[in-house]
């Protein structure tokens, strides 16, 4: 049942988890931890062991299997919520910014790891460079004339540019592991990235039920939100924050080129079955976990590229639900 | 008391002046119409009094605060040129939007009874009740425009500003709309219209304000078809045309061709956006 791979990529990156936990608020304390070991081994552990019982499907038995399932069914929550958000003001392209930007975090950290010995967790300098992205998007868009898009679409080239840059000056001899935050993988998913991603998602979760009015009236009409003297520009960097927050703990699995569809494919899908915004909240987390689990699965029986399935998936959904719709 | 305040305001982007010199008092109960041809700065002075911007120079008091620092939001209702665009294709019902008016009141907390009351009196009060679970996007022209005043009445607002609502609706509906802006305006709510039709606001508002830059006129209803005003504000501005751009017939209301509010418009959306 143990698979090999996985325990040892578990060894080598429970390293990347301590740093992490030590730099993330939430993760501080060592009793989550290990409230957290027992909820992964026993809780989802023992639920997917009984899944595969039933269904005779033994991948869902192994470790790194259920890590994927449990992180795919984290972004697809998380992912649409804050889509939602995004993609009604034509900031669809803010995930896709915020992720290459992420990138040049990652690259930064090894960078700093392979030039100076710093050990930076890759996923840390790829939250605080995606929050910084985030603010600098914000002003740009806010103090400049310049239009949200070309905003976005420099600071997403700079990033990567940044990132590739970084990369090369260190002989290339980064590069492989770069490989992986680029495009994603099941394989790689580590008990500390499922860590990152649950609570990131308590964090979206709690941020968007406790901030929903304030969301949803900015989302909707700006203006008279500014009008109204709610505080628009906090909204809006909340929004940047917790999309920052999103791209960067799904990105281990998604990979950073990908990472930005399940912000917005299930959202779209979702638009034109709900009615209110709440349910369509409701069925973009639907058709994000659906095609989040599907992806995985799918990317695991064929051995394809799991953020690829999952995207595919997503887009097959939409074009499923928009063809339905027009039948209809 | 009076509901808005401008002292010889002035807003220019860079070295164009948009609104030049502008004072003018909205008392409470007023109904003002807010007329002047395309790219006359009207939709910027209502932005500058309801404290959305600052003016470049002058003062701009709302309830007798200082604009930009007034804080009771409740109390002022915006309905902007572009809102039905967003809400076109967002899916949001008729309700949803309209508890938005209550937002300013109770952010966080739990809609309390007068909450829901405020927000079932004022979809009755527009007659839309029967529309309450519609996405808005499904909504008529007219009927979405009454979905934005019901948000006003939810939140209870003192202060009304409205710039073009009706501009997509036809004939009837328009008619309609303004009725009920009269209704209200009897009511006691203040009303401030920008409105490039200059016969539906003087059938309708107390007070007219003529802008392009400046104030060319400012008085009663009756006495602003007397005046020569109108030829004046929109004479000016058709000369400005003619000059900049080579074509100026501009009594059709059509599209904008004035520099001064292109470049406005550039400057705007990001802002809008961000």
């Amino acid at each position: 049942m143990t698979d090999p791979v996985a325990l040892a990529a578990t060894n080598l990156l429970a390293v990347d988890f301590s740093a992490a936990g030590s730099l993330a608020p939430l993760l501080v304390a060592d009793a989550f931890t290990g409230i957290f070991d027992w909820f992964l081994t026993a809780v989802v552990g023992g639920v997917f062991s009984w899944l595969a019982g039933v269904t005779g499907l033994d991948f869902l038995g192994y470790p790194y299997m259920q890590r994927a399932y449990l992180s795919v069914l984290c972004i697809g929550v998380v992912g649409p919520l804050v889509g939602s958000f995004l993609v009604y003001r034509d900031l669809s392209m803010v995930g896709d910014t915020l992720a290459h930007t992420a990138f040049a975090g990652v690259a930064l950290a090894l960078f700093l790891d392979a030039t100076l010995g710093l050990a930076v967790p890759p996923l840390l300098g790829a939250l605080v460079v995606a929050v910084v992205a985030a603010l600098v998007v914000q002003a740009l868009i806010e103090y400049t004339d310049a239009r949200s898009d070309a905003a976005l679409a420099m600071v997403l080239t700079g990033g990567f540019a940044l990132g590739s840059v970084l990369i090369s000056l260190t002989g290339g001899g980064i590069s492989v592991g770069i490989n992986q935050y680029l495009f994603g993988s099941l394989a790689t998913v580590s008990r500390a990235d499922v860590g990152l991603l649950v609570s990131m998602g308590l964090v979206v979760v709690g941020s968007v039920a406790v901030a929903y009015r304030p969301l949803v009236y900015v989302t909707f009409d700006e203006t008279a939100a500014r009008a109204s003297r709610l505080h628009v520009r906090a909204v809006n960097t909340l929004l940047s924050i917790l999309t920052a927050f999103v791209v960067v703990s799904a990105m281990r699995i998604m990979g950073v080129i990908l990472v930005a569809a399940l912000l917005v494919v299930p959202v779209v899908t979702a638009s034109r079955l709900g009615r209110s915004f709440k349910q369509s909240l409701l069925y973009g987390v639907l058709a994000g976990e659906l095609a989040g689990v599907a992806g995985v699965t799918v990317a695991y029986l064929y051995g394809l590229a799991a953020g690829g399935s999952i995207v595919l998936v997503a887009l097959a959904g939409f074009v499923a639900v928009a063809a339905g719709h027009r039948l209809t | 008391m009076t509901a808005v305040s401008l002292s010889d305001v002035t807003f220019s982007y860079g070295d164009v002046p948009v609104v030049d010199g502008v004072s003018l008092d909205v008392p409470e109960g007023e109904f003002l119409g807010l007329v002047g041809p395309n790219g006359s700065g009207k939709s910027t002075l209502l932005t500058l009094m309801l404290g959305l911007r600052r003016p470049t120079r002058g003062e701009v008091r709302l309830f007798d605060r200082p604009a930009h620092d007034f804080s009771d939001g409740e109390r002022v209702a915006y309905v902007a040129q572009d809102a039905t665009d967003a809400a076109r294709d967002m899916p949001v019902t008729v309700r949803e939007v309209v508890r938005m008016g209550r937002y300013p009141r109770n952010l966080f907390g739990r809609f309390s009874a007068d909450d829901r009351e405020a927000v079932a009196s004022a979809l009755d009060r527009v007659d839309i009740a029967d529309l309450a679970d519609r996405r808005v996007g499904a909504l008529s022209g007219g009927q979405r425009q009454r979905v934005f005043v019901a948000r006003a009445l939810a939140a209870e607002a003192d202060l009304l500003a409205l710039d073009e609502p009706t501009v997509a609706l036809d004939a009837e509906s328009r008619e309609a709309f303004y009725d009920l802006l009269g209704d209200l305006n009897e009511q006691g709510m203040t009303v401030v219209l920008v409105e490039h039709d200059i016969g539906v606001v003087t059938a309708r508002a107390s007070r007219i304000a003529c802008l392009n830059k400046r104030l060319y006129f400012h008085g009663d209803t009756d006495d602003f078809a007397d005046s020569d005003a109108l030829a004046a504000a929109y004479g000016s501005n058709q000369r400005v045309l003619d000059h900049d751009h080579g074509h100026g017939h501009h009594h059709d209301h059509g599209h904008d061709h004035d520099p001064a509010l292109s470049h406005s418009d550039a400057r705007d959306e990001p802002e809008d956006e961000s």
